[in-house]
């Protein structure tokens, strides 16, 4: 029974050494009385706790402790009864003796109020305030009163307490101590109350306000966008993106929203575009493929658009033009945008930034795209409103011939069956018509159908463009087509564009492997290629389709030496097409410099200077050397410029000596004019003058010799003028700083620290295990100790109290003794005496 | 006789009587006498015969000569087969007498008989020596058949005023088979079968075949030769010809000749020259600048670029270069990597970077932190001197224009300079082959993570939109 008492009480007030500890160590400063623990290594960052000992103080504390537990129970240990407080809450410790003393109040007071008797009704005599009774306010006041003054420096904020606890401020606290001031008490309270009742209807008022007057601004902002929507839809786009800005803010009706979500996602567009050019990899763009999502409502918009159109021509018109003029701005913006903004990532960033700028850009633009947008418009519809269009009316009698409904076809012999022997608005009408009778939300299959659709219109093209003549007039018009599909299924689309470009690419492989050179290939893969421009993004900096058919580009014009005429035609045509593919991301084409220059060189008559040299498909010398010059001074006179026609890159066949002549000099021009618009392109690269160092000889050249045509020769002196005009700063090139590499550092090796020994290196929860029982044998042994000392001290006591005893009865028998020695010496005494007498 | 048939049985005679004749001894051994002065003289019958019969075995190896140039190809088989026939049984039972005891005889005349015609003026004989290529794994057959060509080589070209191209081909067909074996064999095959070996014979020695070898390549090599010879000359020059002369820096006659000469053959004899100042500590000062003259726009474009630029990295592989000179070099590879193609631009890249990794010096082409801001590129394109060339004080501008070329990879490679270059050079072996179409198919199977990119302006008719640049400059009519 002792032990666990004993080590019990031990542990409980162990709690109190510590505390001690400080104080007499402290305050009896004798240096004899301390105990220094010395340390045999001195180790930095350990906390040593026993470095100095009082063992004086710690014996005399457990003496102490000893004498009030262990003594008190060895004197009591044959006593069974106790001694118990019945007093409320005597022995809770939880409660503070001031509660203590309330409650023990508060039961006597209730003791006090019990009826003595169900006929004695005086005694309930109370008085009330709003229905409480005032001594239990005044109670409950008291209870406030004394928590208060506890809870002085309490996070609650006076008011607070006030409302809830029903007045406890720092005001009412003195007057609550007087019960004759009852009264002003309760008034004061009333007043506060109905002050706080009014400060919040305050606040709720205007809150409502607030929400009232934000609606109207609302509405307001709305009919002011209504208004102007109205405007916008006859005005330019300009004012539009003026207020892009405000209206996510407002949020206003759905027609708007629709179109600002348009335009964003042009925005958008072109920033992703941006992005795409500079080959930045998308990390940042991680949210992406959502975005995707919500453009994917472009297949459905551009269905929309055609049912919308059969439905209401006004309305399509608008919506036709208006996306026309978004486009056609985006476009001019674009470029300005690239070079203004190295990488925009948020689209925001790039819209606002691009708003104020365009708009200079675009007033120079206006007059052309004015003109452009008639025809571009006519062109649009026409596919689309054939039978209505003012001229088709030829076409509207042969839609009516039509069937209506066309199974997709199965191959492509099929589709050219159907299309094959029809005018190209019959044409035109069945493709649509496929189209529409087999739309993916029509039924199951319809999207494979019209997946492979795509592949057979891209074959007819190929097949029309081998046609003699070729029917460019029908290529045009179903480039539309091919640009709707492809917007539905771009994998597939780009499928199969990579298919026909992987054709054209093996055969000229092959060509090359058996002949050693290749021959410039049909018109068909020039349309090919130029579809491919037309149908993706030609400035990414990486793109599944572009960048295979920019190296296809590179192959025509560095394997195909020119042989004829209509290779020439055929290679300008290329060359157009590549400055195309990188008019936007302005890169740099080394074939295309190189073709222009042997272009040049083969129109030059006499090769005086060798100030250039000539690289692969052309020669220097050869029978092709001159294919360009034209010896015959009345075909110079009589050229007029025009642009060359694609028919002569198909067929050109055996033109007249002066048609082949005035070929020739527009060759040239388009050549020079070619030349001219990579001049401003090219001139902020580094090593300009190296690129056109050999141009240039060529042009001064061309200059020397007056054989040519009067716009020719001005062409050439604009070129070279604007060549040498570009200012060339060469300045050192530098390497990026790298990072410097750190020295390698040994990180230390950190290693917890535990209570016993040094066992690392095992798991977890042998550690935890290895720790317990180390605990446990320290504690034994503590406790085994303390149980000794207890039983050393109960000795001591019990011989003390042997001694004592001991000593007791010694004495008691010494004053027995000492009577007795007195009772005999008076007893012989008296026998004395007695004898005496 | 013209048909096949009994040309074909009437050699197979001829050998056949003949070789039993020689195998018996039945054939006049010494100096032959004429025919008419035996004949009509009054010597024994028997000896008569023999002369006889070694007039007539000596007309038979001058017909069979003559049939060599044949036009069926069986003839000409036979007929070499029956002279090799011939020319083994002489040597084993030699037609002139030993004149000291281990004297070396051998054939000569007839076997230079079947060489002359090997080496025919007239026709192509290729098939014919790639049949008589057998007989050159013998060390005596070898020997003599070096011997024999250098003979013919001189006695046509004193013949002839125009050496018809034919003749130098078949001569160098034969020349080309001929190699010798690397080290002293153990063991000499001969190819006549003799009975003891002599060491005084100088067939048995490998360093009088390489003496023969090295007379007989230079007596071809003086002349002048057409251009596609020279080519194949100097194809196997490295390998076949230059380890195997007894004396190798005497091509350097021949292969600066060669040098001259312009394109890939200047490059080929470049090659040999550079395993001569490599391998044989010959002195050639203008190596490098005739290398740095054969660097024009063209090289990206011929068929040898890979060869070429194989070798250039060789030649340039060393440590000790000074570093004008490669600086020269890679300011002008960098100069033509502005005409160059995708497939040649992602050789020549890094080989740029090679070369400035290697030579640390040269690294001022693409970092130079504190330099003058100068108003034009001070480098000489112009100039054939690397020296003067005054690339040092250049920068490679070049590579920060292809930065912006429009294929990705080409523009990823010139972005390396940006960048301190890293330490280990990259290996452009795997490059030197790479062609357009290779890198085509390699772009259309790189699958990109996100979905197919579009154009978001609607197609508005083939040539696009009216201010484009086709729309411009041509019309569909």
């Amino acid at each position: 029974m002792g032990k666990a008492k004993k080590v019990g009480a031990r542990r409980k007030t162990s709690g109190a050494p510590a505390g001690a500890r400080g104080g007499p160590a402290k305050a009896n400063s004798n240096p004899f009385e301390v105990k220094v623990n010395r340390q045999k290594f001195q180790i930095l960052g350990r906390k040593t706790r026993h470095d100095v000992g009082l063992p004086g103080v710690s014996r005399a504390r457990a003496l102490r402790k000893r004498t009030q537990t262990l003594l008190k129970e060895y004197k009591e240990r044959d006593k069974s009864n106790v001694f118990r407080d019945k007093r409320f809450g005597e022995y809770n410790s939880s409660m503070s003796p001031e509660e203590k003393m309330m409650k023990r109040f508060a039961l006597e007071q209730q003791r006090h109020h019990e009826k003595k008797s169900i006929y004695n009704l005086n005694e309930d005599e109370e008085l009330t305030h709003y229905g409480q009774s005032l001594a239990d306010i005044e109670k409950h006041n008291d209870i406030v009163d004394s928590d208060s003054d506890a809870e002085d420096r309490g996070a609650l904020s006076a008011e607070l307490t006030a409302a809830h606890f029903g007045g406890g401020g720092g005001l009412l606290h003195e007057k609550t101590q007087q019960e004759d001031e009852e009264q002003g008490k309760a008034k004061s309270r009333k007043e506060l109350i109905e002050e706080l009742i009014a400060k919040s209807k305050q606040e709720k008022r205007e809150r409502q306000a607030q929400r009232e007057d934000a609606l109207e601004l609302t509405e307001k902002l709305d009919q002011d966008w209504k208004e102007i929507q109205t405007l916008l839809s006859h005005k330019t786009p300009k004012s539009e993106n003026r207020d892009k800005k405000e209206k996510p803010k407002v949020g206003a009706q759905p027609a708007a929203q629709g179109r600002t979500a348009r335009l964003l996602t042009k925005c958008w567009r072109s920033a992703e575009r941006l992005r795409r050019m500079l080959g930045k990899d998308e990390d940042e763009n991680v949210k992406k493929p959502k975005h995707i999502s919500a453009d994917d409502l472009n297949d459905g918009f551009v269905l929309d658009k055609d049912d919308r159109r059969l439905l209401s021509y006004k309305d399509g018109k608008m919506n036709v033009e208006e996306d026309g003029q978004e486009e056609q701005s985006k476009e001019a913006s674009d470029p300005e945008s690239n070079e203004e903004e190295g990488d925009s990532s948020g689209r925001e960033d790039t819209e606002e930034s691009d708003s104020p700028d365009s708009h200079s850009d675009l007033e120079s633009n206006v007059e052309s795209e004015e003109e452009n947008e008639k025809p571009a418009k006519e062109q649009r519809q026409t596919p689309g409103r054939g039978p209505t269009s003012g001229k088709g009316r030829a076409g509207k009698a042969a839609g009516d011939e039509l069937p209506y409904t066309f199974a997709a076809p199965e191959s492509y012999e099929e589709l050219r069956s159907l299309l094959l022997g029809r005018s190209m608005e019959e044409q035109l009408l069945v493709v649509e018509r496929i189209q529409k009778c087999n739309h993916p939300s029509l039924a199951e299959g319809n999207k494979a159908k019209l997946e492979k659709l795509f592949g057979f219109l891209l074959e007819y093209v190929g097949d029309l463009a081998t046609d003699d003549p070729p029917d460019l007039r029908v290529i045009d018009k179903l480039v539309v087509h091919l640009y709707n599909l492809c917007q539905m299924f771009p994998e597939s689309a780009s499928d199969a564009v990579k298919f026909v470009l992987r054709d054209a690419m093996h055969e000229m492989e092959e060509m090359i492997e058996t002949k050693g050179r290749a021959t410039l290939p049909g018109l068909d893969v020039l349309i090919y290629l130029k579809i491919t421009r037309l149908l993706f993004p030609t400035s990414d900096f990486w793109h599944p389709v572009v960048t295979p058919a920019l190296v296809c580009l590179s192959q025509l014009l560095t394997k195909c030496p020119v042989l004829s005429l209509q290779d020439v035609v055929k290679g300008l045509f290329v060359c157009c097409l590549f400055l195309e593919y990188v008019a936007l991301s302005q890169r740099f084409i080394p074939e295309l410099i190189n073709f222009l220059l042997g272009i040049l060189y083969i129109a030059t008559p006499n090769k005086a200077s060798q100030g250039s040299t000539l690289v692969h498909p052309f020669r220097a010398l050869g029978k092709n050397s001159e294919l360009l010059v034209v010896s015959d001074r009345e075909d110079v006179a009589t050229w007029q410029q025009s642009s060359l026609s694609l028919r002569w890159a198909s067929g050109l066949r055996a033109p007249t000596s002066t048609e082949a002549n005035h070929i020739r000099l527009s060759c040239l021009a388009v050549g020079l004019a070619l030349l001219k618009h990579c001049v401003p392109m090219y001139g902020s690269l580094p090593s300009f003058h190296a690129i056109m160092g050999p141009l240039r000889a060529l042009l001064t050249d061309h200059l020397a010799d007056c054989s040519h045509p009067q716009e020719l020769q001005e062409l050439c002196q604009s070129t070279l003028t604007e060549m040498e005009s570009q200012k060339q700063l060469c300045r050192p090139l530098t390497c990026e700083k790298s990072k410097p590499v750190p020295l390698k550092l040994f990180t230390p090796r950190l290693v917890k620290v535990l209570e016993f020994g040094r066992k690392q290196g095992s798991s977890k929860e042998e550690q935890e295990r290895k720790r317990l029982i180390h605990k446990h044998k320290r504690e034994f042994k503590g406790a085994v100790r303390e149980i000794r000392k207890d039983n050393q001290f109960l000795a001591r006591m019990q011989l003390s109290e042997i001694m004592e005893r001991d000593a007791e009865r010694k004495r008691k028998v010494k004053q027995l003794f000492n009577s007795l020695a007195t009772q005999e010496g008076e007893w012989k005494a008296l026998k004395r005496k007695k004898f005496k007498k | 006789s013209e048909d096949q048939e009994e040309i074909q049985e009437a050699v197979r005679t001829c050998s056949r009587l003949f070789g039993a004749l020689l195998e018996r001894g039945e054939l006049f051994v010494g100096q032959l006498p004429s025919e008419e002065m035996v004949m009509t003289g009054s010597r024994g019958a028997a000896r008569k015969y023999k002369v006889w019969m070694r007039h007539r075995y000596h007309s038979c190896g001058n017909r069979l000569g003559e049939l060599l140039g044949h036009p069926s190809f069986q003839v000409k088989e036979l007929a070499l087969s029956a002279l090799m026939k011939f020319v083994q049984l002489e040597g084993a039972h030699p037609l002139e007498k030993s004149k000291w005891e281990g004297n070396y005889l051998f054939p000569r005349e007839l076997f230079k008989l079947v060489v002359g015609g090997l080496l025919s003026p007239e026709e192509d004989q290729s098939l014919l020596l790639s049949q008589f290529r057998e007989y050159l794994d013998y060390d005596d057959t070898r020997y003599h058949t070096m011997q024999a060509a250098v003979e013919a080589v001189a006695r046509v070209t004193g013949q002839h005023p125009e050496v018809p191209p034919a003749f130098w081909n078949n001569t160098f067909t034969l020349l080309s088979a001929v190699s010798l074996p690397r080290q002293e064999p153990t063991v000499s095959s001969f190819y006549v079968k003799r009975t003891e070996l002599w060491d005084t014979w100088k067939v048995a020695h490998l360093k009088e075949h390489r003496k023969a070898f090295q007379t007989m390549w230079l007596s071809f090599l003086k002349h002048k030769l057409p251009l596609s010879l020279y080519k194949k000359v100097l194809l196997i020059t490295h390998d076949a010809i230059l380890p195997q002369l007894a004396q190798p820096t005497l091509m350097i006659d021949f292969l600066t000749r060669a040098c001259d000469l312009g394109g890939a053959l200047s490059l080929l004899a470049l090659n040999g020259l550079f395993i001569l100042i490599h391998k044989h500590n010959l002195e050639y000062p203008d190596f490098y600048r005739k290398l740095y003259g054969l660097l024009d726009p063209s090289v990206f474009h011929v068929k040898y670029r890979a060869r070429f630029f194989h070798l250039a990295d060789l030649f340039l592989s060393s440590s000790h270069l000074p570093a004008y000179l490669v600086a020269a070099f890679a300011k002008r590879l960098a100069r033509l990597a502005l005409t160059a193609p995708p497939e040649a631009l992602l050789m020549v890249l890094p080989f740029i970077c090679n070369l400035l990794r290697r030579h640390p010096a040269c690294r001022v082409l693409v970092h130079r932190p504190h330099g003058p801001e100068l108003d034009a590129d001070p480098y000489d394109p112009g100039e054939k001197d690397p020296a003067q060339s005054r690339a040092l004080e250049s920068s490679l501008w070049e590579l920060q224009a292809l930065q912006r070329h429009y294929h990705p990879e080409v523009s990823k490679a010139a972005s390396v300079i940006n960048q301190a270059l890293s330490v280990p050079e990259v290996s452009i072996a795997p490059l030197l082959e790479l062609t357009a179409y290779e890198i085509f198919e390699r772009d259309l199977k790189k699958k990109g993570s996100e979905p197919v990119p579009l154009e978001f302006i609607p197609a508005q008719g083939l040539l696009g939109r009216p201010g484009e640049l086709c729309a411009q400059h041509f019309t569909l009519s």
